[in-house]
C-alpha cells in the first residue's frame, strides 16, 4: 500500500509538470512562429496605409517578410476560431475588426528599429511585439522543468527507497522458502523473478491510477482549458473534444508510457534491494 | 566422481572447518562421513553443493571445479546433487506432492513429466498416499521421507545426507536408511554424515573418519570407532 501509494504520488506530480511544460512548449513554439510584429491598424485605415508601410519598412533591408490580413480575413479567421461559441460569433462583423500588417524581421537586432519606424506612421493603432512574450514563455517554461524535475526527482527517489523496503522485508519473510529454492537448484532469475515482478506491480498500479486521475482531471477541465488556448493550433485540436482522435491517442500514449516507466522504476528499486538483501 | 585434493575450508577468525583432506569417492559408491558432532561433517558436505568454497586445495564434483565455477553456476550444480538435512527442511504451507513437486517445476518440466516423476518418487519412499497432506499432518519419519523423495526426484547422480535420522527414533531411522539404500542401488551415489554407530556398524559400507576437521581414516568396511578420551575435550563448531 505504501509503495503504491508513493508511486501514485510521484507519477502524479510528475505528470502535472510533464503537462504543464508540454503545455507552456506548445505555447512557445506558437509564439516563435508567428510574426515577430503585428501592427494592427484603426478602423479607417486600411491597405494603401499598410501598403504605404509596406514600402517603407522594405527600404531599410530589416525585413525579411511582411502579411497584409485585410477586415475580412481577419473576420474569417475569428469565426474559424470562435465556431463552437456562438455567442462571440453574433454582432461581429469586418467593420469591427482591424486590418493588420504582420512583420518578420531579417535578424532580431532590428526588431526595435522597426517597431520605431511603424509606431510613428500614419493609420497604425497598435503594435504588438511578440518577443516580450516569447521571453516570458521561456522563463516560465524553464521554470515549470526545473521545479517539476526537482520534485520529481525526489519522489522518485523516495519511492525507490520505500518499494525496497517493502521487497527487503519480504525477503526476510520468505527467507526459509529462498533458502530451499536455492538448495535444491533454482536459478537465481527464479528466485529474484517474483520480488521484481512485485516491485514492478508496485510502479505500475501507482503509475497508472494517477495516469487516469490526470486523464480524468483534464476531461473534467477540457472546455475551460479550451476557452483559453484554442488559439494555439497544436493544443485547440487536443482539447476540441474528448472523444476527437488526438485526445485519445494522446491520453493512450500518456497512460501507456507512465504505467511502463512506473513498472520499470519499481521493477528497478526491487532490484537494488534484492542485490542487497539477497545474495 | 567426487575428488578432494588437500581441500581445507576455514571460517572467519581462522577457525577449522576440514584441514588438508584427501579423498576420492567413485560413482556409485555408498559412503559414511562420521565424527563427532562439530568433526566437519556438515561443512565437507556444503563444499559439495557449493554452499561454501574451499580456502586451501581444490575439489572436484564430477565436471564441476568447486573452486573456480562461478557462484551464479551453482544452481546448476545442484541440479545434479540432491541433499537431504537433518530437519527435513520442507515447505509448510505446500503439501508432499507440492513439496516433492518443486524440484521438476524449477528444472522447467512439464506438468505431465512434473507428476509422473513426482509420484514415482513418492510410491519409492512409501508415501503416494498422503500426497495430499500437509507437512504438519506427517510424523517425522514421513517428512524425512518426503525430503528424500524431493532430493531424488529430479534424478541426481550424487545424493548427500546430512544427519538424516539425527531428529528419528531407531526403527524410524533404520526405514530411513533402507530408502537410502534402495536409492544407492539404483545407482546414485550415496553420501551420509551420521553420528549413529549402530547404523553404521550394521551396514558395513565404506567410512571416511573425521576428527577436529582431519580426515583420520578411511575404511572400505568401516565401523564407527568412539574417539580418545583427549580427543573429546576439544569439541569445536562447524
Amino acid at each position: 500500500m505504501a509503495a503504491t501509494l508513493t508511486m501514485f504520488l510521484t507519477f502524479l506530480v510528475a505528470g502535472v509538470f510533464f503537462l504543464a511544460s508540454m503545455a507552456s512548449v506548445s505555447i512557445l513554439q506558437y509564439f516563435e512562429g508567428k510574426p515577430q510584429i503585428t501592427v494592427f491598424f484603426t478602423a479607417k485605415a486600411g491597405k494603401t496605409e499598410a501598403e504605404a508601410l509596406d514600402a517603407t519598412l522594405r527600404t531599410t533591408g530589416k525585413v525579411s517578410a511582411t502579411q497584409f490580413i485585410s477586415k475580412e480575413e481577419a473576420l474569417t479567421f475569428y469565426r474559424e476560431q470562435n465556431k463552437n461559441d456562438p455567442l462571440l460569433l453574433e454582432m461581429v462583423t469586418a467593420d469591427i475588426l482591424p486590418a493588420s500588417l504582420e512583420i518578420s524581421a531579417s535578424d532580431p537586432k532590428y526588431l526595435s528599429d522597426i517597431v520605431q519606424i511603424v509606431s510613428g506612421s500614419e493609420g497604425v493603432d497598435e503594435v504588438v511585439y511578440q518577443q516580450d512574450v516569447v521571453r516570458s514563455l521561456l522563463a516560465w517554461t524553464n521554470a515549470i522543468r526545473l521545479v517539476g524535475g526537482i520534485l520529481a526527482l525526489l519522489l522518485a527517489v523516495d519511492s525507490l527507497l520505500i518499494i525496497g523496503t517493502v521487497i527487503a522485508m519480504k525477503v526476510a519473510l520468505k527467507r526459509d522458502e529462498i533458502e530451499i529454492l536455492t538448495l535444491v537448484g533454482a536459478s537465481p532469475f527464479t528466485i529474484r523473478a517474483p520480488f521484481i515482478f512485485e516491485g514492478g506491480l508496485y510502479g505500475f498500479s501507482g503509475a497508472g491510477i494517477a495516469s487516469l486521475i490526470l486523464i480524468g482531471c483534464i476531461v473534467w477541465i477540457r472546455s475551460y482549458l479550451f476557452s483559453f488556448l484554442s488559439a494555439i493550433p497544436s493544443l485547440r485540436v487536443l482539447l476540441e473534444s474528448a472523444t476527437s482522435t488526438a485526445f485519445l491517442l494522446s491520453s493512450g500514449i500518456f497512460f501507456a508510457g507512465n504505467i511502463l516507466l512506473g513498472f520499470c522504476l519499481g521493477a528497478f528499486g526491487s532490484s537494488i534491494a534484492l542485490r542487497r538483501y539477497l545474495r | 566422481m567426487i575428488r578432494f585434493t588437500s581441500v581445507s575450508k576455514y571460517y572467519p577468525g581462522d577457525i577449522p572447518g576440514i584441514v588438508d583432506i584427501t579423498a576420492e569417492i567413485t560413482d556409485g559408491e555408498f559412503v559414511f562421513l562420521i565424527g563427532p558432532s562439530g568433526s566437519g561433517k556438515t561443512t565437507l558436505l556444503r563444499l559439495l553443493i557449493r554452499d561454501l568454497v574451499p580456502s586451501e586445495g581444490e575439489l572436484l564434483v564430477d565436471e564441476w571445479n568447486i573452486d573456480s565455477m562461478s557462484s551464479k553456476s551453482a544452481y546448476l550444480l545442484r541440479r545434479t546433487v540432491g541433499i537431504v538435512f537433518q530437519d527435513f527442511k520442507l515447505l509448510s504451507d505446500r503439501t508432499v506432492f507440492e513439496n516433492v513437486a518443486l524440484v521438476p517445476e524449477i528444472m522447467g518440466k512439464s506438468e505431465h513429466e512434473a507428476q509422473k516423476a513426482v509420484m514415482n518418487v513418492l510410491e519409492l519412499v512409501d508415501l503416494a498416499q498422503k500426497r495430499n497432506l500437509f507437512p504438519q499432518q506427517l510424523s517425522q519419519g514421513e517428512m524425512q521421507r518426503t525430503s528424500i523423495a524431493r532430493a531424488i526426484v529430479g534424478g541426481p547422480k550424487i545424493l548427500l545426507a546430512d544427519e538424516p535420522t539425527g531428529n528419528l527414533d531407531p526403527a524410524t531411522s533404520l526405514s530411513i536408511i533402507k530408502i537410502l539404500h534402495e536409492i544407492h542401488t539404483l545407482g546414485t551415489t550415496v553420501i551420509m554424515a551420521t553420528h549413529n554407530a549402530d547404523i553404521v556398524n550394521r551396514l558395513k559400507k565404506r567410512t571416511l573418519t573425521i576428527e577436529h576437521g582431519r580426515l583420520v581414516r578411511d575404511e572400505m568396511k568401516g565401523k564407527y570407532h568412539v574417539p580418545l578420551k583427549s580427543e573429546k575435550k576439544h569439541p569445536k563448531k562447524e
